[in-house]
């Protein structure tokens, strides 16, 4: 007979969601703050505000030139209106570009020099700013042991990061990791050579302002044949008020190398809405692979719709060489507005992207996302698995393009997308496009709406479930296959998550 | 044990009287059967039992071990120790049979003020019951039910009950679709928990199944109501000469 054992490893996630949630019951539980003193650039933005962003990034003359040129740009074009969300005006003069705490006025030289209330922050979120703790000698091998692997983390708050660890031994390994601050300066020719290669300035409304305004991010560097030896992530705090985060991630897997990279997000419960706007390239050489995992969990308003973040977002990853590959997994729970289409340009032959995606909209949220799949090179591969799942009034869009170019011979792409509704005034929608400019290519497009069984959940229910933990263990299971691409601690984090942002969806 | 009075119930959406006036009392340590000709309203019973929304209890009463029970919530009843094995049981795509009943277990733990089982005892529990019912390990990694046949997922659920150890044992036609072996291993799993302490209703059509569960009582329930009972004796007499005869003689 098979092991049980083994099951239990297997099955062990979707309990830690049970339990978790029993033990949370609050709704969202990252809404303090940090009382901090802060600094602010003045409200507002003009290109003296882009100069100063530069300015206390000690940025070279180069770099201020690409802000402005960005910024010329961005006061000429428009906010898109084509996706299937309301929101109010953003008034793009009354918020802050800027917001650092003071205590990070001068650059700590290492953790430990660090404000202690911003390691308390992180502490709090569960977010190790500590190495030692899992480095120290046999305890750390006994952890590894027991799948608690290393992450490195890039912590960023508001608009600075305020420490990167590990950064030795990834340095030992050939790895850079640090902020794109940090690398703007310590890798200027790198920098130079990707940033925008990938989202040019030119790109769409919310990439050109954050190209004139972003003001830290991660920057990752992986060299040929390198397995970049733990989990890399970046956790991206908002705690100023009427303040705008636009973070800048750029991610290079040269030739043959491979990354896993995490990110994690969360704001302070408020009840007016504040700005994000972020960009991630990713390069990704030729047989080089990388893993971008997302759960983001910005605040998403209040039960009637008040405050939360506007996630404008710009992902791409370009798989420039022979079997390139990337894989991106999304858990969207947080925001009240989300725009967002992580996207793969398959240029080289036989190059592969993956889009694996769970977006949950409750109460006013609404979700408007999905993938573009672009290729460009023969035998290349594409695969998509979305699962939306709306609650309360919450409307919740896929929109997904999928491109097959002249030149892109015989590739395949299979999309899947599954809507989820629970309850009867929330939506769902599913807006694919598809085009195919050669013959030899094959797309498939499969989707389904349905909505959460009673009989499912009467069952549950008899043996024992109450109703919300019920919702959480089928809707756990209408998500299991995108659950199962994400790496195993941020596994456990959004089936949390999942019954989490469900809470009061019932009853 | 269980003391059901009166009970007349109607369908909330079309206000169709379905249950007629019940009155059943199960004992502790006894095993009910209730027999009765399709659509009599057995199924309903259990549901209105179990707590299931859709019917209006518009008269008479259910008690449970002296708690009324028609006030409580379907978990708060299961947690009470009512247990019902489907005749249609869900399914549950993407949640895996093992993780959904730890997640029963220890949720009716809970409700009891208790403390959870132990990954350990609860895996040696799974193994040993789900082996003296010939569920493979294969069968508890799958999802709950989902692509099970008709016998596995009545097996299924009374794995489910085996596992539970509920005081008031509810089964709605757990014996058809099965097999002569399986049936044998469902009577083994029924007939392993009775004792003193529990009661059992065990609907179903047929004789079969009560030569190796032996009932205590058997009622006919016709039209919403239960208009016979007695022994085992009035088991083979449906048996052999189906409802008509009892019906006539009642009405
Ligand atoms: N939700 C419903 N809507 C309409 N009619 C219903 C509903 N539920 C039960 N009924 C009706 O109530 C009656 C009793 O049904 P029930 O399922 O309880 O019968 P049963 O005795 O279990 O039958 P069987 O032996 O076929 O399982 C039937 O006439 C059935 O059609
Ligand atoms: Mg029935």
């Amino acid at each position: 007979m098979a092991s049980f054992e083994s099951v239990d490893v297997k099955e062990g996630v979707d309990q830690e969601t049970i339990d978790a949630v029993r033990e949370v019951g609050g709704a969202y539980k990252y809404g303090w703050e940090t009382d901090i003193e802060m600094e602010y650039a003045p409200k507002g933005l003009d290109a003296a505000i882009v100069k100063l962003i530069s300015e206390k990034n000690n940025e070279p003359e180069w770099m201020t030139d690409w802000r402005l040129k960005a910024f010329n740009r961005w006061e000429k074009i428009k906010e898109p209106k084509w996706s299937m969300v309301n929101y109010p005006e953003i008034n793009f003069q009354d918020q802050y570009y800027y917001a650092r705490p003071k205590s990070m006025a001068e650059k700590p030289k290492s953790l430990d020099e660090v404000d202690p209330k911003l390691l308390a922050t992180y502490d709090k979120l569960g977010i190790p700013l500590k190495e030692q703790m899992l480095l120290a000698g046999v305890e750390a091998n006994e952890e590894v042991e027991k799948g608690e692997r290393k992450v490195a983390v890039d912590a960023v708050f508001d608009s600075v990061s305020v420490g990167t660890t590990f950064q030795k031994e990834l340095k030992n390994a050939g790895v850079i990791f640090c902020s794109i601050s940090e690398a703007i300066r310590e890798h200027p020719e790198l920098v130079k050579k990707y940033l925008g290669s990938v989202v040019p300035i030119t790109d769409n409304y919310y990439a050109t302002l954050n190209s004139a305004v972003f003001s830290d991010g991660s920057f990752v560097y992986i060299p040929p044949g390198v397995r970049c030896p733990m989990e890399l992530s970046t956790y991206f705090r908002i705690n100023a008020e009427n303040t705008g985060q636009f973070e800048r991630t750029l991610i290079i897997a040269d030739k043959g190398s491979y990354v896993s990279y995490l990110e994690g997000c969360t704001a302070p419960k408020r009840d007016t809405a504040q700005l994000h706007a972020a960009v991630v390239e990713i390069i990704v050489e030729e047989d080089a692979e990388v893993k971008y995992s997302t759960v983001q969990n910005w605040f998403p308003g209040d039960e009637d719709g008040n405050g939360g973040i506007y996630n404008f977002v710009t992902k791409r990853a370009d798989c420039r060489g022979y079997r390139s590959k990337v894989m991106w997994t999304q858990v969207e729970t947080g925001s009240a507005v989300t725009w967002k289409y992580p996207s793969c340009i398959l240029r080289g032959e036989e190059s592969q992207g993956e889009f694996y995606s769970i977006a949950i909209t409750n109460n006013h949220q609404q979700a408007d996302t999905g993938t573009k799949m672009v290729h460009l090179g023969k035998n290349s591969k594409s695969r998509i698995v979305s699962k939306g799942i709306s609650a309360g009034f919450a409307q919740n869009t896929y929109r997904g393009l999928v491109s097959m170019h002249p030149r892109a011979k015989s590739s395949r792409n299979y999309t899947q997308c599954d809507s989820l509704l629970i309850g009867d005034k929330c939506g769902a929608h599913t807006v694919p496009y598809i085009e195919v400019k050669n013959n030899s290519s094959r797309v498939e497009h499969e989707a389904t709406t349905s909505k959460v069984d009673d009989d499912q959940l009467f069952y549950c229910r008899q043996r024992g479930m109450d109703e919300e933990e019920a919702v959480a263990l089928v809707v756990n299971g209408f998500c299991k296959d995108v659950l199962q691409a994400l790496p195993m601690e941020f596994a456990m984090e959004a089936q949390q998550l999942v019954a989490i942002s469900l809470e009061g969806s019932v009853g | 044990m269980l003391n059901i009075k009166d009970l007349r119930v109607n369908l909330e959406d079309e206000n169709k009287e379905i249950l007629k006036g019940v009155d059943l009392t199960v004992d502790a340590g006894k095993v009910h059967a209730i027999m009765g000709p399709n659509g009599s309203g057995k199924s309903t019973l259990s549901y209105v039992l179990s707590g299931k929304e859709g019917y209006e209890v518009t008269h008479g009463s259910i008690v449970l071990n002296d708690s009324d029970i028609l006030e409580m919530e379907p978990e708060e009843r299961a947690a009470a120790g009512l247990f019902l094995a489907f005749q249609y049981p869900v399914e549950i795509p993407g949640v895996g049979n093992m993780t959904f009943l730890r997640t029963a277990v220890n949720a009716q733990r809970k409700a009891r003020g208790e403390k959870e089982i132990s990954a350990t005892d609860f895996l040696k529990q799974v193994r040993e019951r789900a082996s003296s019912l010939q569920i493979d390990a294969e069968m508890l990694k799958r999802p709950v039910n989902v692509g099970f046949s008709g016998g596995e997922k009545k097996r299924n659920e009374i794995l489910q009950m085996a596992m539970l150890e509920p005081k008031m044992c509810i089964l709605d036609e757990t014996d058809s679709g099965l097999d002569v072996d399986a049936m044998k291993l469902v009577a083994k799993g029924v007939n392993s928990l009775r004792d003193n302490g529990r009661g059992f209703l065990v609907i179903t059509h047929y004789q079969r199944l009560l030569d190796h569960i032996k009932p205590d009582v058997v009622h006919i329930m016709a039209d919403g109501k239960i208009v016979k009972s007695g022994g085992p004796e009035l088991a083979l007499e449906v048996e052999n000469n189906g409802y008509s005869d009892i019906l006539s003689e009642v009405a």
